[in-house]
């Protein structure tokens, strides 16, 4: 058709397209980096809700000083269940999923690099979990989270409880192994025209932050329980004191492993809350380069403190002081994260929406957690500290503060995009407020609580002193917690059939995943466009203001004015 | 969280308020440290290095104070002053270079005096003194080893070994005539120990990893199998010092309690004497026990292991 003089027309070069899968089955055959977000993003919220169960009856059993609710045995699975299903089945993996459905959006990409293999991370982290929760049929884990040998070697607990644990880790390990890659190359190689590594959302950079933590520190805990496995399985000694094994080795392994893991945990909080806090200051993010550099640097450090896990250990001091000081190191780049944050709302235009309410309480929640932290670092203080009540509130500050808001803040900006509609604000509010006051309730006591004396992951303790109504005050106040979860579900499951429709752009928002249709089709952009700032869907936004001369400012049909 | 503004009085007033409790927080813990030991202090008041692990973590408590109502303070203000109003307009500022690196250095400040204090006072908490007067006289070879672990500057303790096993403590003290320390007196749970006298100790365990604490004495020494850990204590005041193991042992973790009676020596010195007397009765009883079994069940069956 085209004649020798006809001149070159810019053309739309239309790229080929899976067809979209529909039905039941697709969900099990899915690569679409959205449904296996969703697969996750469900599946892990069920074991926070198990998890959280799990939690219930360990305060119901501390709720009275010599309670016989449950058996000690039964008490310490308890625990170990509910440490082990918050951290690997619910928090990192709720991470995973969020990252999945919205980095490639985020950075404009079609899919994740490797769909396949998405696919298999997700698949290997639910058999991770079936294998964890099989074990109640038998005999479920009783070692803590922390599995320390020689307790959780054959002589003490030789039930398969401990080798479900095992299998646990090496599953869900492999799984997020396989999807850290996966979202590192992503995020290497498939971002957005003009999104050079000062444009990338802050989200996108603690994803990868995430990632590289993960490809650092599995490999470790992978070895440390298969040396675990074949102590109990297999008649090796790495960890037998008797046979010239070495108990502090697993200790070493396992923190090494295990205090990154905690920055896996807080730092793609700490990207929601980047993301979130300016959409709703109304105001750019403060410090992008301090916030991004901090985020890379806490990780850094991360891996050079686990022996602060370790303090009451026959450990050299000169070891101690190292781990005291790159502590300390931690706090600063944290410090400035908090500054900034706060810097961001300062002189905005604040809108109290649900999501910006879940990362204002992260930061007045996670303050106190980073404080009590500073705490814990001096070791001859932590020697009174350690292994008390005082490190589980501090914990919860940080992982109900850090991870549990931060994913809530996450669930309520984000549920628009994921579904189209809106979830009810004043559901969201009743759900804040109830998990914030609750949250409070339940952990400030403890600090004081471990100040008297009570040690962590006991089934009883006396009542002397004033331990029973400290007790009984955290174990209330897990229920009001408890009932902001069950608010946000029952919002959940409301909006879905009833919410308001959302549109593709409900907050205004600033990053690419608002440019497109709520929920994303297949492919996610029909165009991709040329990120040219931090935040393109103000740019976009500017720029349809522009052509229309101020009118309708509708992403939806800035897809063909843009293109 | 308010979005009116015609509660500038209740404001101000809440403010006032907060200001008022902190500063009665902050008189209380200073005039009363006693009555805040178990809700804001650890605990202290059996043993130096206990008392000076108190002290640094209310040095410490008072510089997070001080951020923590900083920090918080600046939180609320920021929502408050900043929240959406009809025409106001949100300032389109992307950061300031010298605010933070202000604030970067400020923080960093912070923990460098708070990592020098903890310099300060860790020899006191980890080094022990010498006995003071009153307390009991320790003689070479009898009371105390000379070990490269923990010791004071002139060399003599009260060297007591804390064994741990599920779910029980073991104290063994000084002073048998074998050189294995077979005949060494020992007790299960309580420990007794003189007044004013040093007392080092061998923290071991025999089967998995537990932790020694008695509050009131000092910090926590993990029990680790192959690995052992040494603390010290000095107590001034005769009385019961309760405490029980910390770290996650078993079913029974929560029943693992130990207690440290501080007695006079000369009670100390009666108190050894009498529990040898009753181990060896009690050996004789079972020895006595065993030959009657052995006659019913064949010898195999009861050897002592």
């Amino acid at each position: 058709m085209a004649t020798a003089t006809a001149p070159p027309i810019p053309q739309i070069v239309a790229h080929s397209t899976r067809r979209e899968e529909k039905g039941w089955t697709s969900w099990f055959t899915t690569t679409d980096h959205k449904k296996i977000g969703i697969l996750y993003m469900v599946t892990t919220f069920v074991f926070f809700i198990l998890g959280g169960v799990e939690a219930l009856l360990i305060r119901l059993q501390l709720g009275l000083a010599d309670n016989t609710l449950v058996t000690p045995q039964v008490y310490n699975q308890l625990f170990t269940m509910h440490g082990t299903t918050m951290i690997f089945l619910f928090v990192v993996p709720m991470m995973a999923g969020l990252a999945n459905y919205f980095v490639p959006l985020m950075i404009g990409a079609r899919d994740m690099a490797f769909p396949r293999l998405n696919a298999l991370s997700y698949w290997l982290f639910l058999a991770g979990g079936i294998v964890l929760y099989l074990s109640l049929f038998f005999s479920p884990p009783e070692g803590g989270w922390i599995a320390t040998v020689p307790l959780s070697s054959t002589n003490y607990l030789p039930s398969g409880g401990v080798d479900a644990w095992i299998y646990l880790i090496h599953l869900t390990g492999l799984s997020s192994l396989i999807g850290a890659i996966n979202l590192y190359v992503t995020i290497v190689h498939m971002r957005a025209p003009g999104m050079t590594w000062s444009r990338l959302p802050l989200f996108v950079w603690s994803i990868l932050t995430y990632a590289i933590l993960l490809i650092v520190a599995i490999p470790v805990i992978a070895a440390a329980v298969t040396m675990l496995l074949t102590d109990r399985h297999f008649g090796t000694h790495f960890y037998d004191p008797n046979n010239g094994g070495s108990p502090l080795l697993w200790q070493h392994l396992f923190w090494f492993f295990g205090h990154p893991e905690v920055y896996v945990m807080v730092l793609p909080g700490f990207g929601i809350v980047s993301e979130v806090l300016p959409v709703f200051a109304r105001k750019p993010i403060f410090g992008y380069k301090a916030i991004a550099a901090a985020t890379v640097l806490i990780a850094f450090l991360g891996l050079l403190t686990w022996v602060h896990h370790m303090f009451a250990t026959p450990t050299p001091v000169v070891v101690l002081i190292f781990a005291m000081i790159s502590s300390f190191l931690i706090a600063v780049p944290t410090g400035v994260k908090i500054f900034n944050w706060i810097g961001t709302l300062w002189q905005g235009s604040i809108e109290f929406t649900t999501p910006l309410l879940f990362c204002v309480g992260f930061i007045a929640t996670f303050v106190v957690g980073g404080i009590t932290g500073v705490f814990l670092a001096i070791f001859p203080v932590d020697w009174q500290l350690n292994d008390t009540y005082f490190v589980v509130a501090h914990l919860h500050y940080v992982l109900v503060g850090g991870s549990v808001f931060t994913i809530f803040a996450g669930i309520y900006y984000w549920f628009p995009k994921i579904t189209g509609r809106m979830l009810s604000e004043r559901l969201g509010k009743w759900s804040f407020w109830l998990m914030f006051i609750g949250m409070q309730v339940t952990f400030l006591i403890q600090h004081s609580l471990g100040l008297d004396g009570m040690p962590r992951r006991v089934y009883e303790y006396d009542n002397v002193g004033h331990l029973q109504l400290y007790n009984q005050i955290s174990t209330f106040g897990s229920w009001i917690l408890a009932a902001g979860v069950l608010v946000t579900v029952i919002n959940v499951v409301r909006s879905l059939k009833i919410g308001a429709v959302a549109g593709p752009d409900p907050w205004k928002a600033n990053t690419l995943e608002w440019f497109t249709t709520s929920p994303p089709p297949a492919n996610n952009f029909d165009v991709i466009p040329r990120v040219r700032s931090l935040e393109p869907m103000k740019d976009i936004r500017r720029e349809i203001e522009r052509r229309t001369g101020g009118g309708v400012a509708d992403p939806a049909g800035a897809r063909q004015v843009v293109s | 969280m308010r979005r009116s503004t015609t509660n500038d009085a209740g404001w101000k007033l809440g403010r006032k308020l907060t200001l008022t409790c902190g500063l009665t927080m902050l008189v209380g813990m200073v005039a009363a440290p006693a009555a805040m030991a178990g809700i804001l202090l650890p605990e202290s008041g059996g043993s130096p290095n206990a008392d000076q692990i108190a002290s640094l973590y209310k040095i410490t408590l008072y510089v997070a104070l001080v951020i923590f109502i900083g920090v918080e303070g600046a939180l609320v203000y920021a929502l408050y002053k900043f929240r959406a109003r009809k025409g106001a307009v949100a300032a389109q500022i992307h950061g300031n270079t010298r605010l933070e690196i202000g604030w970067t250095l400020g923080a960093a400040l912070i923990l460098v005096v708070l990592g020098a204090v903890t310099f300060t006072k860790l020899d006191s908490i980890r080094n022990p003194p010498n006995s003071g007067p009153g307390g009991l006289t320790l003689t070479a070879g009898v009371d105390y080893q000379t070990t490269d672990a923990l010791k004071p500057p002139n060399g003599k303790s009260l060297n007591i070994q804390v064994n741990g096993q599920q779910y029980v403590w073991r104290f063994t003290y000084p002073g048998g005539k074998l050189a294995d320390g077979l005949d060494d007196v020992y007790s299960y749970e309580k420990m007794v120990v003189p007044i004013n006298t040093t007392v080092t100790l061998d923290i071991v365990s025999q089967d998995v990893v537990h932790s020694w604490w008695i509050p009131q004495l000092g910090g926590k020494f993990d029990a680790v199998p192959g690995y052992p850990n040494h603390t010290w204590f000095k107590i001034s005041k005769p009385g019961v010092y309760k405490g029980q193991c910390a770290f996650l042992c078993g079913r029974l973790h929560a029943r693992m309690i130990a207690e440290v009676d501080a007695v006079t020596p000369a009670q100390y010195t009666a108190w050894l004497a009498q529990q040898k007397q009753a181990i060896s009765t009690a050996n004789a009883a079972a020895e006595v026990a065993r030959a009657t079994l052995a006659k019913q069940t064949g010898a195999a069956s009861v050897a002592n292991p």
